[in-house]
């Protein structure tokens, strides 16, 4: 058996690919995250629950409307985002200009608020979701069989992740929030309707962790507490990415998927706690992180 | 005064609580080259964002174009046709050269076209694909005046657009505010340096602890020397 520094190539392997999805969905949440804070200012706490909701909103078009899996994807970060325009509208625009720990405290509410309620609808345990039928089966690579649908989530995330950064680098619409999220009140005065402009991005944040969420939605099972296991390394992410950076965000993404994925392989008790000490020592080299840019 | 283009009456403006513009009252004329004299601290840079809708709290009246704009927000006063360049010029370190130039929305057919634009301002093509703040103090202000040229505002807000540069191109914004005036702009202008405003102005106004004090006809400057050195304390 070919093995690496003592592990069997097959065991890598898997490992890597696992490292891979995950490391697609650090990316894509940690994208939307870094874009929030970046114009708004505020540390969205309520991005894992409407991850979640993304989840759920898959399910019920499946369930109720017999809308399927590739419908979904489209269909379902679209009422999540709509819900999240609802949300920066009614309740977090309020906080314009306060320190960032009022956002925090109201998302993180929010998050309870809807995490509670999808529980008390779907108890802790959740709802199967099929994967779709085309994404069924394995892929055999010649060197490893893997999963389809891991190798279609992968593929999935880093074309939303490519997409999200072509909107932002090169087109007007995103010179015009890079600016908003530099100098806004001088973008407003240049005549940019910049509330609406903060609302839309919101909403457009929260539909990427949606997108993730329908993403996830056939891997596990859809349930209530599937953002709040994911959040946590997300924010890690963001913070080892740099505040507000959108290339941070998607290369530490990738990056700590495969370094956790690696760990499980060399070091399995370490692989719980890797992100973390990658954290502490990129914070005590670089305290604005990989990306980020000194304040 | 005929065509008044911009009328501002007891205009008041806050900073928390300090309390800056204490009543200013100034006209501009359709056409007009029009600066704010006056010391450090006197009110002209919150003049100009007052007008444009960047302080916290203001009062009393700002009509532009005969409408009333002093309870909109600054969005809505860009797009009435009022555009500012900032002290601190605005460039976006985000932003290349090119998309500098390309941010501010078009509020009204008239402005110049970029190729104009970069008739005017030959190094802003050369350098359209630097990142904004690696050009040189002076192109910087060459691209904070350009990119509001673009819009098609009639009016144009113009803080202190030769602070810190050399006499060269202090010369070159001369010419561009001579040129722009004779395109059928407005300018309101802040200036630290009356010789140069001298060069460009038809009118000035001495602002002193945020209220107007005088108004001098360019004409008239010579015989104003004077005073204006008591004014500024040069």
């Amino acid at each position: 058996m070919v093995t690496i520094f003592g592990k069997p190539l097959l065991l890598l392997y898997g490992q890597l690919t696992l490292g891979l999805v995950n490391g697609a969905f650090y990316a894509l949440l940690s994208l939307g995250l870094a874009v929030i804070f970046g114009l708004l200012n505020v540390i969205n706490f309520a991005h894992g629950a409407l991850f979640m909701l993304g989840a759920f909103v898959a399910w019920g078009l499946l369930t109720y409307l017999g809308i399927g899996y590739w419908a979904a994807l489209i269909v379902a970060p679209c009422v999540v985002g709509l819900f999240g325009v609802a949300l920066e509208r009614v309740l977090i625009k309020r906080l314009r200009g306060l320190d960032h720990l009022y956002g925090l405290l109201l998302t993180f509410g929010c998050a309870l608020v809807i995490e509670g309620l999808m529980r008390n609808e779907f108890g802790s345990s959740g709802v199967a979701y099929d994967i779709p039928h085309a994404l069924k089966g394995p892929l055999n690579l010649g060197f490893m069989v893997l999963p389809l649908y891991r190798a279609w989530v992968v593929i999935a995330a880093t074309g939303m992740c490519l997409a999200t950064w072509l909107l932002i680098e090169k087109t007007r619409l995103g010179a015009t929030l890079r600016a908003a999220t530099e100098n806004a009140p001088l973008v407003q005065a240049f005549g940019v309707d910049v509330p609406r402009l903060v609302t839309l991005t919101y909403g457009a944040g929260v539909a990427l962790a949606a997108f993730a969420g329908v993403l996830a939605a056939p891997m596990n099972s859809v349930n209530p507490n599937m953002g709040s296991n994911l959040i946590v390394v997300v924010f890690a992410t963001v913070v080892i990415g740099g505040m507000g950076s959108i290339l941070g965000s998607i290369v530490t993404g990738f990056g700590l998927g495969i370094i956790e994925g690696l760990t499980k392989v060399y070091y399995p008790e370490g692989s719980a706690a890797v992100v973390y000490v990658v954290m502490v020592i990129v914070l005590l080299l670089r305290p604005a992180g990989l990306f980020g840019r000194a304040a | 005064m005929a065509d008044k283009l911009l009328q501002v009456r007891g205009l008041n403006a806050w900073y928390g609580e300090s309390h800056i513009l204490q009543g200013v009252d100034l006209d501009v004329a359709e056409g007009e080259v029009v600066t704010l004299l006056g010391r450090n601290g006197a009110g002209k840079t919150t003049t100009l964002k007052s007008i444009m809708g960047l302080v916290g709290r203001r009062a009393g009246s700002v009509q532009f174009r005969g409408g009333e704009t002093i309870a909109l927000r600054s969005d809505l006063i860009a797009r009435a046709g009022i555009a500012l360049c900032p002290e601190e010029r605005g460039i976006f370190a985000s932003l290349s050269v090119f998309e500098n130039l390309m941010l501010p929305p078009v509020v009204a057919p008239g402005g110049l076209d970029v190729p104009t634009l970069y008739e005017l301002f030959p190094n802003l093509k050369e350098r359209s694909r630097s990142q904004g703040t690696r050009l040189s103090g002076g192109e910087q202000q060459m691209l904070a005046i350009a990119r509001i040229l673009r819009t098609g505002a009639r009016l144009l807000l113009l803080d202190e657009p030769t602070e810190g540069l050399a006499p060269v191109i202090v010369q070159q914004i001369g010419r561009t505010i001579r040129a722009i005036k004779q395109r059928g702009f407005t300018v309101l202008l802040v200036e630290q340096n009356f010789h140069f405003a001298a060069t460009v102005a038809d009118r000035h106004y001495v602002m002193e602890h945020g209220t107007i004090v005088d108004m001098i006809r360019n004409a008239d400057l010579a015989n104003a020397m004077d005073k204006l050195h008591d004014y500024l304390g040069v």
